[in-house]
């Protein structure tokens, strides 16, 4: 935190330093412009009409504003001339990634809490088993999931994201880290006053839990909106595809209109930028969480 | 004991059971729903993997239609020159993303935290291309790499008169790639290095300060080696990601031109559900497994030399 009175202090004690610093700063915000850039070109590129995009050089603000292409994206007024399901695809991709959130979260936090708190046998041993499947690539187990998935006739059908996504053991080992640092004494003052269990749980470890379990249903949220693999593995048709895969089909449906496919990528991007600047603490705590486990 | 309570308030079977017993079927009650469904898609498709790894198993002719062939996919996979070429191309293209993002992080990340003003907005900006769907992404850079996109007329601009077409080119779809996961890359690696900056100790600047240090003495006689567990870390798991590449691939080449881009996880795929060879792919699959335990292994060695002093 930088107040005036210290930034004054600053500049008649050390002059070189600002200029120093607002080179630096320059420079750095120059470089995370060209990070920014891509998402520029995919906004201009996404208001244009279609013989305004190809042109050189380009038009960074477009000369004539074209919105018409999202309204075309997502048929509003049912007058598109193709209908990409883009508002399907994105109802689709909501509700599985509403599903694994709550999911994930409530069965984490459980499990969680067993591995930090509660003695049971056996426990240090299933735990030892979670920690050795950390580091099993996702490609393992996706062809026996298609298998079992198949053999229970339930490939086509959302189950096939929503019932392994809301099981997560990177999230188990998020919350148990959590529930590490908090005291036994509060569990223990809580079994003198007669309460069960679950009430402990329920009742004093996950309200503290709060930024914990935000930051991981912002990962697992994350997650889900991007999962690409499984969705390309287990969902045929456009009535199941979620934002990724209408996407792809996006490109081979609209004749690369290069304006159309913006606006749909840019449709894509927009909900993990909301939830991304509403909630960054937590999110940056979810990102960081496995690094600084040590 | 605390337990004398409970029993006087719930009564029923469950109080007249030993307090061990009861402490178990409490432990895994909360553990049960987790257990479960990582048995069912974690440790089940674990073990049925590496089984079918050892078998001929092609899906069209159902399921346990499969003969038992030992170790033959695991050999056979050196005679397959797409296995040879994706294994390399992944291999080089992860020798060429690790080095660059990790290096341009940790400088990115020293430079904010010591000069900048405005540190916020620039951090989040970095961090977009990495939380951004990343199909999405792969469609903006095939844009960009297009004949009119930025990048061809940034190199246009700078003198070169025919820019190649990146994506269709034998020698520059790889390159192209490269750039792009290092963009979306390094606002993660950033952020790590960020939240390691913090926790510097100030005072060992203070006196180095006092020593007529220059800037450059202290980024490489301090910082670095500071930050060294940290970049350990950071070089673990940008190489297990890297091992993985699959949607850029995908989307933006599907492995071409020729096998200039094939790479492990997009063979497998080809290979489960393009061809429904199960059990080659399970086993090529099982080579990426080998090759990310390799990696975690010298994490944790490192891990534990580091804890050690």
């Amino acid at each position: 935190m930088e107040t005036k009175r210290t930034l004054l202090w600053r500049l008649r004690r050390n002059d070189g330093f600002v200029i120093k610093r607002i080179l630096f700063t320059v420079l750095i915000a120059m470089l995370a412009f060209t990070m920014i850039v891509p998402f520029l070109w995919m906004i201009s590129a996404s208001m244009k009409h279609e013989l305004d995009v190809t042109k050189i050089p380009i038009q960074w603000i477009p000369d004539y504003f074209y919105p018409n292409n999202y309204l075309e994206v997502w048929n509003v007024g049912g007058n598109a001339k193709v209908d990409y399901h883009f508002g399907l695809a994105y109802f689709n991709s909501l509700k599985i990634a509403f599903f694994n959130v709550v999911g994930a979260v409530l069965t984490s936090s459980l499990a969680g809490y067993a591995f930090a708190k509660l003695r049971f046998k056996g426990r240090d041993v299933v735990f030892l088993l979670y920690l050795s499947t950390m580091m099993i690539p996702s490609q393992i187990t996706i062809i026996p999931k298609f298998v079992i998935f198949d053999r229970l006739g339930m490939v086509g059908t959302h189950a096939t994201l929503i019932l392994p996504g809301i099981f997560t053991i990177t999230g188990t080992f998020l919350m148990r880290q959590y529930f590490m640092q908090i005291p036994n004494e509060l569990r223990e003052s809580g079994k003198t006053d007669g309460a069960s269990e679950f009430c402990i749980w329920w009742r004093i470890m996950l309200p503290m839990a709060k930024s914990s379990m935000a930051a991981l249903g912002m990962m697992v949220f994350l997650w889900t909106w991007n999962n690409y693999l499984d969705a390309l593995v287990f969902l045929p048709n456009w009535r199941l595809y979620t934002i990724p895969l209408a996407l792809t089909s996006f490109i081979e449906e609209s004749n690369t209109q290069y304006n159309l496919m913006m606006a749909a990528a840019a449709s894509a991007l927009i909900p993990v930028f909301i939830v991304f600047i509403i909630g960054q603490k937590q999110f940056v705590k979810g990102l960081t969480a496995g690094a600084v486990k040590g | 004991m605390t337990v004398a309570k409970g029993k006087q308030r719930t009564g029923g079977w469950f109080s007249n059971l030993k307090p061990q017993t009861r402490d178990n079927i409490v432990g895994y009650t909360f553990l049960l729903p987790n257990l479960i469904g990582c048995m069912l898609f974690t440790f089940l498709p674990v073990v049925f993997s590496l089984l079918i790894s050892f078998t001929d198993w092609d899906y069209t002719k159902g399921f346990g239609n499969w003969n038992f062939v030992g170790v033959q996919n695991y050999l056979d996979m050196w005679q397959d020159e797409w296995f040879v070429d994706s294994l390399i191309n992944t291999l080089v293209y992860t020798i060429a993303v690790v080095p660059i993002t990790i290096f341009l992080a940790l400088v990115i990340s020293v430079l904010i935290d010591k000069y900048c003003f405005a540190k916020l907005p620039i951090r989040l900006a970095m961090l977009m291309p990495y939380i951004s769907n990343v199909v999405a992404v792969a469609i903006v850079w095939v844009m960009m790499y297009s004949s009119f996109g930025p990048v061809t007329l940034l190199v246009k601009a700078l003198g070169v008169e025919n820019p190649p077409q990146w994506l269709a080119d034998y020698t520059w779809a790889m390159p192209a790639v490269i750039l792009m996961s290092i963009w979306s890359n390094v606002g993660y690696s950033a952020l790590i290095y960020t939240s390691s900056i913090q926790g510097l100790p100030q005072d060992v600047y203070e006196a180095a300060d006092i020593d007529g240090a220059g800037e450059l003495t202290k980024f490489f006689r301090l910082t670095v080696p500071f930050l060294s567990p940290t970049t350990f870390f950071l070089v673990i798991t940008n190489v297990i990601t890297s091992f993985q590449i699959f949607a850029p691939i995908q989307i933006m080449t599907r492995g071409g031109p020729g096998t200039s881009t094939y790479v492990l996880v997009y063979y497998i795929y080809r290979s489960a559900f393009g061809y429904y060879k199960m059990g080659y792919a399970s086993s090529m699959a099982w080579i990426l497994f080998i090759l990310i335990f390799i990696v975690t292994m010298i994490q944790w060695r490192q891990q534990k030399r580091i804890h050690d002093y």
